[in-house]
């Protein structure tokens, strides 16, 4: 099977050029392909593993903790203004 | 002193024959030595450095010194840090500074540590050689030639050398114990839910964990003894995680009644054979202390590899998504729009390497392939797990190879990602079946190190530090030293 590089990058958002998409295609087809190696586990009735560990997720005191730290927060921000993040237009 | 372990300078701290800032000096001089030729840090302030150590000095003139007090400590640069810059060695976090410490951050100083710098490392954590970081790649001191591994070569580099007396790296599948192997070193990779994960900069949430990396199984231990310990802000950190007396662990002298588990998919054709058999005369010299051999099988091994690509692509895929040019890091010039902004932020400031991972993700978990990729990684996950707890209900530990290769030259496998992957074939099932794992020196295959990987059941750290350590205590492959690196002044204590 051949991934369709345009269309994954699309879902990711990276923009990548013609030559970078060619460059990937066949490195990317090459993982999969050895991925491809997983449908030769039977896995019937297994259930599937999303932590390593069979514990509760733990709870806290339902307090709050964060101070603001607006500033300090966006200060590492490439564009805010009056507190708010600055992207460009969305809606015409 | 260069090569001196933690506990050895500690030992002179208490003493009061050193102080924190004489140690700090020392290694300050060796980094302006030789991390120019090395790259082994990205980022290094030598006056907050020796703050650090005096504050720590006027510490302890007034109060009891701390476990980690005055120590100097490097860190990778995946650790947020309020002091200087945190990158990922990523173009995407250009000008980043991180505005709070990783949880791990506050915890060494919180033990008296001296934070000396950060260090090179693959990024995002995402590669085996350290290649992929945009600082440019980082010297093997065994051979320069040679990458250290990765994707903490930095701490393992800046270790091996001598300019940092120990590391923290992290580990998502064999990041700290590859590069402690092909560069000489004890890392480990602690249980996951042991050590917070929070202000670590995520790679695959599922599989993350810190940990040292060290010159001895003492220094690990003394380490991970401070890292151990519950985050309620980290939701995967576990509380009252079992522990016991790190230190106490590594007193052991002997292997008597210990059954270490041997198992066949890890002694394997197409690894390198002196690997495999320094490998083999450790666990002979193991049984010579006591230890009972016993041949096991981890059936699905073979699948790891496979599985663990798409499981940490997919999480990284998602993980990485912040990376948007709106909150922090890189925004590209004069976008058009929104989605322009995103797309071309995130062309710019990736690397090659993250955006292959990126997309194998996207890939993975797209509609129509998420049940064929996704989900059946999740369930091999399952039986990864599965044999690892049949083979503990037979064995105390199980010992394997590290890496199945010594350190390859720069250049030499960046062609072709699919054979990097499988430099990582003996590490990463521990990753997925959220298992402790530790690497030790135990021999040279050609001037490099090679590595010896113990294992253990899930918070059993103690039985991998009782192997270890009376592994060390019968060899001397610890104490070796890269030729170039000694001390330059006469008498210094190598």
């Amino acid at each position: 099977m051949d991934i369709d590089v345009k269309k994954i990058a699309n879902l990711s958002r990276i923009r990548l050029t013609q030559s970078e998409a060619d460059e990937l295609a066949p490195q990317l087809n090459s993982i999969l392909g050895y991925i491809d190696k997983l449908s030769e586990v039977n896995t019937d009735g297994v259930a599937p593993t999303a932590h390593p560990h069979d514990v509760a997720m733990p709870q806290r005191a339902d307090i709050a903790t964060n101070p603001d730290r607006r500033d300090a927060l966006q200060k590492v921000a490439p564009r805010t203004e009056s507190g708010l993040y600055v992207v460009p237009k969305v809606i015409e | 002193m260069p090569f001196r372990s933690l506990s050895d300078i500690k030992s002179q701290l208490d003493a009061g024959e050193t102080t924190a800032v004489d140690v700090a000096k020392l290694y300050l001089d060796r980094i302006k030595a030789h991390n120019g030729d090395l790259n082994a840090f990205v980022h290094i302030d030598p006056p907050h450095v020796l703050a650090q150590a005096e504050a720590s000095d006027a510490y302890r003139a007034k109060h009891a010194a701390r476990p980690l007090e005055g120590l100097p400590i490097a860190v990778k640069d995946i650790f947020c840090t309020l002091d200087g810059p945190t990158r990922c060695c990523s173009n995407i976090l250009e000008g980043f500074e991180a505005p709070y410490d990783a949880h791990v951050i506050t915890l060494l100083k919180e033990a008296g540590a001296v934070l000396v710098g950060k260090t090179n490392m693959d990024e995002f954590a995402m590669g085996s050689s350290n290649e992929t970081s945009a600082f440019g790649g980082c010297k093997n001191p065994w051979n320069t030639d040679c990458i250290p591994g990765g994707s903490s070569g930095g701490s393992a580099v800046a270790v091996a050398a001598g300019l940092t007396p120990a590391a923290l790296g992290t580990d998502t599948g064999g990041s700290i114990r590859q590069p402690a192997a092909l560069t000489g070193l004890v890392g480990l990779k602690p249980t996951y839910g042991r050590v917070s994960r929070r202000g670590i900069i995520a790679f695959a949430s599922s599989l993350d964990q810190a940990g040292p990396m060290t010159r001895t199984v003492k220094d690990t231990a003394m380490i991970t003894a401070v890292l151990s310990s519950h985050d309620s802000a980290d939701s995967t950190s576990v509380v009252d995680a079992p522990s016991f007396d790190w230190l106490k662990a590594c007193d052991a002298k002997d292997m008597k009644g210990l059954r270490i588990g041997k198992p066949k998919e890890y002694f394997i054709d197409g690894m390198d054979a002196k690997v495999r058999q320094l490998v083999e005369d450790a666990l002979k010299q193991c049984e010579a202390l006591g230890a009972e051999i016993v041949d096991i099988s981890l059936p699905h091994t073979e699948y790891a590899v496979a599985a663990y690509y798409v499981i940490a692509s997919s999480e990284a895929s998602t993980n990485l998504s912040r990376y948007d040019g709106v909150r922090f890091g890189h925004r590209c010039d004069n976008p058009e729009d929104l989605e322009d902004m995103y797309a071309r932020t995130r062309d710019e400031g990736f690397g090659s390497e993250v955006k292959r991972r990126i997309l194998t993700g996207a890939f993975a978990l797209s509609s129509g392939y998420y049940d064929a990729y996704y989900l059946k990684a999740q369930q091999v996950r399952t039986l990864i797990s599965q044999d690892f707890k049949a083979a503990f209900e037979q064995v105390d530990v199980i010992a394997t190879p590290t890496s199945p290769i010594p350190a390859f030259k720069s250049g030499e496998k960046t062609n072709d990602p699919l054979t990097m992957y499988l430099a990582d074939i003996f590490t990463i099932a521990v990753n997925l079946a959220g298992l402790p794992g530790l690497s030790q020196p135990c021999g040279f295959v050609d001037g490099l190190p090679v590595g010896l990987q113990w294992l253990a059941p899930a918070w059993r750290e103690d039985k991998i530090l009782h192997a270890a350590s009376a592994y060390e205590g019968a060899t001397d492959w610890h104490t070796k030293s890269p030729f170039g690196f000694e001390p330059k002044q006469a008498g210094g204590n190598v």
